[in-house]
């Protein structure tokens, strides 16, 4: 039953995908209130789906890989509605709605919903660890997703070939200052994620650690090279979407080797 | 009722024509001498129209005797000839729905004319001259206008070179206010584009030329501060955006000379306009990590883009226009058989009708 919660709300991102493709296939891309309206519906439906499946569980809802998946697209769409209002809203939430339709789609079509036959007992530690670590990986995908605005924007100006989209993007230097601010919120939660995950009481793989590690050490670089004026804006760009597939593989990774990590 | 508009444009008469009718925006009242019941007149730079509506037909020489009254030319005899058109009821309406949106303008999709409309709209309005047939024109022409604009892509984009360069300046750097400006050569098309970004908030604006006192003058003329041109370079290291029209006939920037002026700002983008012929600037400076450079050609191809795509709209601003046409008619002759019905009644609601 609360899969069609989840549908319902994929139905909602796809609808904002849809909309932006067809418009921009028209060369006639607005931003608008509809962007915003579909992805807050998905985002509510989104939401009532994770509430309904943690009473189920009785703790927070990240026990498989679907949960994870969900978790993460939840997070997303909650960075987006949180920063959105502060940049181009609903042009940034069309670069949001095909992750999220990428992610819930995925989650709803493979069978990786695999519920536990024993009742999971709660951890609020380790709870807090993983939650805190998806809305982080949020901030890192919203990154990303403005990093690809940014580097769109900035091929449209060196090649002067400027398309429909490139009137609707934001200045290169608002896309820079909305990309330092999400890895910095994306850093500080990934941080306290990472320290968290050492009180849990239970031992960690090393496997995931030096890989979380690693991630951390990523984005610690990028934003290194970016507090000094070492690196270019185009390059940290590029960065923000290399850390977060880096991120999204160490976090199927940890949670398709050890599904049950969250669990116990 | 009839409806109907007669009036010249830049489409059918020149500038020389137009200018001698451009005094007749206060002929509301001779036209409704005239026996038009009510009337407007729409006098721009590339226009002057009449849209009236009146019981009986005014034929286009009394209409054009009305504006030669209040305009410079007052000689009757020289209204023959001239390239007056006429449109009527759907003709009219169609008219002034193209003209608000811009579709009729000699800038295909430009927004100035809405404002003007609008303008001429509020100014008939208050003499009395407008009645319930042309405020229902024309409220459902600023709809109409205000329709294109949503849902087309008419007004996208700037089709001027100087506005281009402004534009593009908004896309790199947002609010200008905090921009440093750097004008080399003080040529005219590059103190337009130092104006234009005067206009959108830029303060720090700086001019260099070889000549120091013409340097001087134009920096005086455009509110900045004059640089000795032996000092340009070291310039660049402070500057957002360098506007370049020297004589020079070899490029005075090269990635060579470049490089190591923009070393330490690499988290700044340069935006370089280079409006000389032959440039001033090596395109091959575009290649550089975050400067971008627009020549004469490549302004005026983003201008030429925006000008096709606004061109590519006009079908779907048709259908919208026509839309609205047909609807416009049956309605407005709905409400004004409704209206003659009361008024055969009762003289008062005629006066409600027409307040409203």
């Amino acid at each position: 039953m609360d899969r069609y919660l989840l549908i319902i709300s994929t139905v909602c991102f796809l609808a904002a995908v849809l909309r932006t493709g067809i418009a921009l296939r028209a060369g006639l891309f607005r931003p608008g209130k509809f962007n915003f309206l579909a992805i807050g519906l998905g985002f509510v439906f989104q939401t009532v789906f994770l509430s309904i499946r943690g009473h189920a569980l009785g703790r927070c809802p990240l026990t498989n890989l679907f949960e994870v998946f969900i978790f993460l697209a939840w997070s997303v769409a909650l960075i987006y509605m949180l920063v959105g209002p502060a940049y181009r809203l609903s042009l940034m939430g069309a670069f949001t709605a095909p992750l999220v339709v990428l992610l819930q789609g995925f989650a709803l079509i493979a069978p990786i919903d695999v519920r536990h036959p024993i009742k999971v007992p709660a951890n609020s530690s380790l709870e807090f660890h993983a939650s805190v670590s998806l809305i982080a990986y949020g901030a890192f995908a919203l990154a990303c997703i403005a990093g690809v605005m940014y580097l769109v924007q900035e091929r449209q100006l060196k090649t002067h070939q400027l398309r429909s989209i490139f009137y609707h993007l934001p200045p290169l230097t608002d896309l820079f200052a909305a990309i330092t601010r999400l890895l910095w919120v994306g850093f500080i939660l990934y941080t306290v994620g990472i320290a968290s995950g050492f009180f849990t009481g239970r031992p960690l793989p090393r496997l995931q650690v030096v890989a979380a590690i690693a991630v951390w050490l990523l984005y610690a670089a990028i934003l290194q090279g970016r507090y000094f004026r070492r690196m270019a804006p185009k390059r940290v760009a590029a960065l923000c979407i290399v850390g977060f597939s880096a991120a999204l593989t160490l976090l199927w990774g940890i949670t398709f080797s050890a599904q049950t990590h969250s669990v116990q | 009722m009839n409806l109907f508009c007669v009036g010249l444009s830049h489409h059918t008469a020149n500038v020389e024509t137009r200018e001698r009718f451009a005094g007749g925006a206060g002929a509301e009242s001779t036209l409704r001498e005239a026996g038009c019941a009510e009337a407007l007149v729409l006098a721009t730079c590339n226009r002057v129209e009449v849209y009236g509506a009146s019981e009986k037909r005014v034929s286009t020489d009394e209409i054009a005797h009305c504006l030669m009254q209040t305009g410079e030319v007052s000689d009757p005899a020289r209204s023959e000839g001239l390239p007056f058109y006429r449109y009527e009821a759907a003709k009219c309406v169609r008219h002034l729905f193209r003209v608000a949106s811009g579709l009729d303008s000699m800038v295909v999709g430009e927004t100035e004319i809405l404002g003007q409309t609008k303008k001429a709209y509020l100014s008939a309005r208050t003499s009395g001259a407008v009645g319930p047939c042309l405020h229902r024109l024309f409220q459902r022409a600023f709809r109409v206008a205000k329709q294109v604009r949503t849902h087309t892509e008419i007004t996208r984009g700037s089709v001027s070179v100087g506005s281009v360069a402004v534009d593009l300046a908004q896309k790199i750097f947002g609010e200008l206010g905090d921009c440093s400006v750097l004008v080399l050569g003080a040529g005219e098309t590059s103190e337009r584009t130092a104006r234009a970004l005067v206009s959108r908030g830029v303060s720090d604006l700086r001019v260099s030329n070889r000549s120091n006192d013409r340097g001087r003058e134009l920096a005086q003329r455009v509110g900045g501060q004059a640089v000795q041109f032996d000092q340009w370079a070291q310039q660049c290291s402070e500057i957002d955006i360098l506007i370049t029209s020297t004589s020079s006939e070899t490029p005075l920037l090269t990635p060579t000379n470049l490089e190591p002026m923009v070393a330490n700002r690499i988290d700044r983008p340069l935006f370089i306009i280079d409006i000389a012929v032959p440039r001033d600037v090596d395109p091959a400076v575009n290649e550089m990590e975050g400067v971008y450079l627009y020549d004469i050609d490549a302004l005026r191809s983003v201008a030429e883009q925006s000008l096709a795509v606004r061109r590519q709209q006009i079908a779907s601003a048709e259908a919208i226009i026509a839309e609205h046409v047909a609807d416009f008619l049956e309605k407005i002759s709905r409400e004004l058989s409704r209206a003659s019905r009361i008024t055969r009644h009762s003289p008062v609601a005629d006066n409600s009708l027409r307040a409203s």
